[in-house]
């Protein structure tokens, strides 16, 4: 009996962390795409394009780019927040 | 009523000192957990905003505009480098090491990778890249007390260290997180005040950060476009055009971002919130303060570059501003006047051989400091020095000396409030993981406290010897900190949350490869053979600057085939990871 409800946890503690790692992911590409590829890679491509009074490659690597890490650790935090509910293994208050 | 730019600094400075001495009276550590993580009480908000003055140093607050007033897009390296490490942070680490729940960095390393020889190498480099760290600081506070307060930068360093130690000998973290939250707040108001004043002067737009991609005042022309008209007519290279290579780019914003989230002062503030989720969201709010004034850096270079340009060029000597005679006799600005008109001619290249000026004693014909340097063929006769930018150009726009005072303050709290937090990171890494953990195991915890303060008292008085005799090097090795905190913490603290198979065997493996390739690139560039420090002779074109990144890719190769032929870390350590794995 107690064999089997560790064995639920373990498998449930498996889930969460993969789920985390999904979330992971996703996000550090995103963080890759708007640093290193927009802001250094591709940054003179796009620069023929505009965006309010910069060029758009310009804005990515001084201003986008800071923004856009901003938004991905707030998207993390609530993520991971819903996720430690989900799988119980929130802290409460 | 007129008060002197110098009074009313002298005002400011003194105000905000007795603001952080006040803090640290109300906040004195008891215990030795208060010394190190603030007790784990601090609420995420406060955190935030104490890791954004942990983190912006004299670099942030004094330099980086400067830099990016010369070097135009080639300074985003330092914009993305030095934020997008808060991803990292708090994706990567921050919520796994507040689980972990102990003091420091070493802390960490040792007991993952159960080995005391680890946790030796993690408290050399901490106390390394501390140091390095530290002593940047201490030039930047002598820096503007020589400037502003008109006094020597021995005396300045003295006044300086003498504040640190009260709060940070006394009240330990919670002393120092409590002084840093307000100083954030006179950092930032002193960045953003004079940013405002000068986007409304140029763009009429009241937000710096949106002012840089408005129109001029009175023009149908983007400031930017302005901009790189000016200096592509002037024979410099346009603002918005990157003079960097690619490949170099990409290496150093990469080593910038892995060498901040592995750098141990700023890792160490998470472990100060009380819960995971703390340090998630912790490290969101100190983005959002750090981003305040970067995303304003680059407004401030651009209009400060614009301001120079127009009213330094084609001036004469005779009538040259205050401002441009004070810098030029604290040496950090020179003219040499090529063509004998007594006009100043600010054009593209390097005015001066070799670039930085080297004063003769007397002066020339028309009052201006007699150089020693050679002229150079082309026909630029300023050389300013980046890092005075920010504190420039308030008096170069012509602000009034209430914010010249502001500026001074804020200077100083970005000093300050990193160098106690480096300080702190030292101290605790000598009382805590040398004494406690590694050769005095029995003594009590009164007893690792005092010798806590003691460190932080010791450190502080090395780390003002270094302000007061700046070793010629400091600027030259700014680039270990981070390369280094990337090569060797960053992967074995990352691999060490998210691989169960890593253990001791790789993780001493990869930090001495990575530790020992950079180090040796970036003293043989530096030190060695200065004169082939240039991208002919860099391996595939990356700079000292950047190669921290390369020796963090030879730390996790070497970490994987090291891990692949040795035993697996034995059962409680690979409990202990799925422990701090999640939060409850």
């Amino acid at each position: 009996m107690s064999n089997k409800s560790s064995e639920k946890s373990t498998e449930n503690s498996r889930q969460y962390w993969q789920a985390n790692l999904r979330l992971m992911y996703v996000l550090l590409a995103i963080w890759f795409i708007v640093s290193f590829v927009c802001g250094i890679l591709i940054v003179d491509y796009l620069d023929q394009f505009r965006f309010f009074g910069f060029k758009l490659g310009f804005w990515f690597s001084h201003q986008g780019s800071i923004l856009f890490f901003i938004l991905l650790i707030f998207i993390y935090t609530w993520r991971m927040n819903l996720l430690d509910k989900r799988y119980g293994v929130d802290e409460g208050e | 009523m007129d008060i002197s730019a110098t009074v009313l600094t002298y005002i400011f400075v003194g105000l905000s000192f007795s603001l952080y001495i006040g803090i640290a009276i109300w906040s004195r550590s008891t215990s030795t957990s208060e010394f190190y993580v603030a007790g784990g009480h601090v609420h995420p908000i406060a955190n935030g905003a104490a890791t954004a003055a942990d983190w912006m140093s004299a670099a942030s607050f004094l330099s980086m505009a400067g830099i990016i007033a010369f070097e135009g897009a080639a300074g985003a390296r330092y914009l993305m480098g030095w934020t997008g490490g808060y991803v990292l942070l708090a994706l990567c680490l921050a919520p796994y090491l507040r689980k972990f729940a102990k003091f420091t960095v070493p802390d960490f390393v040792g007991e993952r990778y159960y080995s005391q020889a680890a946790r030796l190498v993690a408290v050399v480099c901490v106390i390394f890249i501390s140091f390095t760290y530290v002593s940047g600081q201490m030039r930047g506070v002598g820096l503007v007390f020589s400037r502003f307060l008109e006094v020597d930068i021995n005396t300045g360093v003295i006044v300086g260290m003498t504040i640190v130690f009260f709060y940070a000998v006394m009240g330990g973290m919670k002393g120092i997180t409590y002084t840093q939250v307000a100083q954030y707040c006179v950092l930032i108001f002193a960045y953003l005040v004079p940013a405002i004043f000068m986007s409304l002067m140029l763009t009429n737009n009241p937000f710096p950060m949106f002012g840089l991609g408005s129109t001029m005042v009175g023009e149908e022309v983007y400031l930017l476009d302005k901009l790189d008209g000016l200096t592509t007519e002037l024979g410099m290279s346009a603002f918005t055009d990157t003079n960097k290579s690619t490949i170099d780019m990409f290496f150093i914003t990469a080593a910038l971002m892995a060498g901040t989230a592995g750098l141990p002062h700023v890792i160490v503030r998470f472990f100060t919130v009380p819960k995971v989720r703390d340090a998630r969201i912790s490290a969101g709010y100190a983005l959002i303060f750090i981003a305040l004034l970067y995303l304003t850096a680059p407004a401030v270079a651009a209009f400060a570059r614009i301001n120079i340009i127009n009213s330094v060029d084609g001036m004469k000597y005779v009538e040259a501003p205050e401002w441009f005679t004070k810098w030029e006799t604290s040496g950090l600005l020179a003219w040499l006047d090529k063509n004998n008109d007594g006009i100043v001619q600010y054009r593209g290249g390097n005015a001066l051989q070799p670039t930085k000026p080297a004063f003769g004693s007397g002066r020339e014909d028309l009052g201006q400091r007699q150089l020693e340097n050679l002229p150079t063929a082309n026909e630029n006769e300023l050389y300013i020095d980046r890092d005075i930018i920010v504190l420039a150009h308030p008096e170069i726009a012509q602000l009034p000396n209430w914010v010249i005072a502001l500026v001074a303050a804020g200077g100083l709290a970005a000093a300050l409030s990193t160098a106690a937090g480096l300080l702190l990171v030292i101290s605790t890494a000598i009382s805590h993981d040398l004494l406690k953990k590694t050769f005095r195991p029995d003594i009590t915890e009164r007893q690792e406290l005092l010798y806590a303060r003691l460190a932080a008292a010791v450190a502080i008085g090395i780390a003002g010897l270094f302000g007061i005799y700046p070793p010629g090097f400091v600027a030259e090795v700014v680039a270990f900190a981070f390369g280094l905190a990337a090569a060797s913490f960053f992967p074995v603290i990352l691999l060490g949350i998210f691989s169960k198979r890593m253990n001791k065997e790789a993780a001493i493996a990869g930090m001495l490869t990575g530790l020992i390739f950079t180090f040796s690139y970036i003293v043989y560039f530096k030190f060695v053979s200065p004169g082939e420090n240039n991208p002919e002779h860099w391996w595939f074109g990356i700079s000292p600057e950047g190669i921290g990144t390369l020796g963090m890719i030879f730390n996790f190769v070497v970490s994987f085939v090291v891990m692949s032929v040795t035993p697996p870390p034995p059962q409680e350590v690979q409990d202990l990871i799925e422990n701090i794995r999640v939060p409850k």
